[in-house]
């Protein structure tokens, strides 16, 4: 069996006496397009914090690509090809749409420590950026500040900022949340469209969104693991019914 | 000029950046404009036209320099300090000290000194504060600040204690220009020159991709960390050049007061400057000079008018920034041209 692109083993969170994340084994390969679902609390943005390094986990460990990154620096984790969405917005509110994608991209290729030559003379980091906004629907909106756009054109940002870091994992934590049906199809598009070979997680609690989407489903239930399989397995399982499907579709 | 963008639907390499606002804005910002010569002009006009005040005017500049290093700190990183006075003083007590023991008084080369003595104590106390962030960190510069001042106080026998180090002999610039106390033009003149130099360098640095990714840790530290930055180096590295650059200042404090005290180093000096760059508008480049230029004018003149209460005045004034204006006087008049601006424009 080949190294996945990303696995966890025994993967434990505790928050004082509440396992938010308890012995979670898990495996993404490259390409893959999985779907994390269960219902509110379960840990789902848990798991998104510990696989990125914004908590460290209580017992476990992360491989990217075999390598061991439990102990890697949230910024270095990114630096090795993990981004994420936030499940509320976290951007940079007082800048331009434009500004927000640009700080991303020049981290990413490196021209953020430049100290001496105006942003502006990047004129690789400003196009690579405008495509992305482009790619998004964004271009017309690249001049406003973030606090003057609607939240859900503010989510078309958030995910523009972990595209412009051209991830080989990217873990979308409720990507579509907030935002109104009419511009949803903007970002399932820009889902379906991402590179084929990158590891995609998404968290959402839309189903025909993940039934649509994911190759594999996991279900998460109080911080473990419930039941993992394709779309066809988890449909038809009667448990995962029980304690998920069956109830109104906002759990 | 309107804002027809590239046609949505178009893709790939062929977008023409510059058609667009945003890029066009991006692209253009660092781009001197029309009235960035306005204060360098009436600074000189100042000394032609006040001989007179240029000791206040020379004041006035190197508070300029200081309130500027604060903006790159706090207005554009978002450190938030109330210690800033640590590397004035420190800036200042290097001037000093080299200057009284007869070991080195040349004033340029001085000035560097100064700048990298405040650099190596911003590097050191800012890799262990800047760890914190918010009321802690504010709380933790000021301490930093008053044991650098309680220090400067015990060490009496060669920092002169509470009343400094007095009569520091000057050389002259270039073995030409005189420091004369009474007639302070070389003094204002040199004042100017340096404020001029570190302004560039402050301009430089916040319209750059690191000034931007400054701002951005500023904007929301923890989506920095989510994009790979190395946050904690980037504000070690910004509060190291704000702390050379406070250093400068104080440095050119002590040359052209030709003394050293504790009032270098002390929380009414690092208050001050917090509250001038509050006043003038923090993260503005310009709000330094605005703010500075107006709180010393208007305590200068309130002083003279009510010698006991002018700090009344003063406090009021604040109270009423604090409350309406949280971006200063520049963010008040940005938002009033703006408003005059959108009436002007046929609906
Ligand atoms: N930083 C934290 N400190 C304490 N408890 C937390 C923290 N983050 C999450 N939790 C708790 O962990 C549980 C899982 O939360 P979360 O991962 O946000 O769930 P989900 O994303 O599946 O809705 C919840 O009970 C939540 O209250
Ligand atoms: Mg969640």
């Amino acid at each position: 069996m080949t190294a996945a692109l990303l696995e966890t083993h025994a993967l434990s969170k505790h928050f004082g006496a509440l396992a938010a994340a308890r012995q979670i084994d898990f495996r993404l390969d490259a390409g893959a397009r999985h779907a994390l679902i269960g219902p509110n609390g379960a840990g789902k943005t848990t798991f998104i914090n510990l696989l990125t390094g914004v908590l460290r986990p209580s017992e476990g460990r992360i491989l990217l690509k075999g390598q061991d990154v439990t102990n890697v620096a949230e910024a270095n984790r990114v630096k090795l090809g993990i981004a994420r969405t936030f499940q509320i917005n976290r951007l940079f509110r007082g800048l331009s749409v434009l500004e927000n994608v640009y700080i991303a991209v020049s981290e990413r290729i490196g021209a953020a420590s430049t100290m001496v030559a105006p942003a502006g003379r990047r004129p690789d980091v400003i196009e690579e950026s405008m495509h992305l906004l482009d790619t998004l629907n964004l271009q017309d909106d690249a001049q406003l500040r973030i606090s003057e756009l609607p939240y859900g054109r503010q989510r078309l940002v958030e995910i523009a900022i972990a595209l412009g870091l051209k991830p080989e994992v990217l873990l979308l934590d409720e990507p579509a949340a907030g935002v109104p049906s009419a511009e949803s199809h903007i970002i399932l598009n820009a889902i379906d469209e991402l590179p084929k070979h990158i590891g995609v997680l998404i968290i959402d609690h839309d189903m025909d969104l993940v039934f649509r989407f994911a190759q594999r489903i996991t279900v998460m239930v109080q911080g473990a693991v419930f039941a993992e399989g394709t779309p066809k397995e988890i449909g038809a399982n009667a448990d995962v019914r029980a304690v998920y499907l069956g109830q109104a579709s906002h759990g | 000029m309107s804002a027809t963008a590239a046609p949505s639907g178009l893709t790939g390499p062929a977008l023409e950046l510059s058609e667009h606002p945003a890029a066009r804005m991006l692209i253009g910002r660092h781009r001197l404009r029309w009235w960035e010569p306005t204060p360098w002009i009436l600074a000189i006009a100042f000394y032609f036209a006040f001989p007179s005040y240029l000791g206040f005017g020379t004041d006035l500049l190197i508070t300029i320099l200081f309130a500027l290093s604060l903006d790159l700190a706090l207005g554009y990183a978002g450190i938030l300090t109330l210690g800033h006075a640590a590397f004035f003083g420190a800036g200042a007590y290097t001037v000093g000290l080299l200057a009284f023991n007869g070991v080195w008084s040349e004033p340029i080369t001085s000035l560097i000194l100064a700048a990298v003595v405040a650099a190596v104590v911003g590097f050191a106390s800012g890799l262990v504060l800047l760890r914190t962030t918010g009321l802690t960190l504010l709380m933790l510069t000021l301490c930093t600040m008053l044991l650098l001042e309680e220090g400067a106080n015990m060490a009496h026998e060669y920092t002169g204690g509470f009343d400094g180090l007095p009569s520091l002999s000057i050389p002259p610039i270039f073995g030409i220009f005189e420091f004369n106390p009474l007639y302070p033009h070389t003094q204002y003149i040199y004042s100017l020159v340096v404020l001029f130099v570190g302004f560039l360098l402050v301009r430089a640095l916040i319209y750059s991709p690191f000034g931007q990714s400054l701002t951005g840790i500023r904007e929301n530290m923890l989506r920095m960390h989510a994009v790979g930055s190395p946050v904690r180096w980037r504000l070690v590295t910004c509060y190291t050049i704000s702390a050379a650059i406070a250093g400068v200042a104080g440095g050119l404090w002590a040359q052209t007061n030709a003394y050293v005290n504790l009032t270098t180093l002390s929380l009414d000096r690092a208050a001050t400057v917090f509250i001038i760059l509050i006043l003038g508008g923090y993260g503005r480049l310009y709000g330094a000079f605005v703010g500075a230029v107006a709180y010393m004018v208007l305590s200068h003149f309130l002083a003279r008018v009510y010698p006991t209460a002018w700090q009344l005045g003063l406090g009021l004034l604040l109270v009423v920034i604090a409350l309406f204006a949280r971006n200063g006087i520049l963010g008040i008049s940005e938002s009033l041209w703006r408003r005059i601006q959108t009436m002007r424009r046929p609906s």
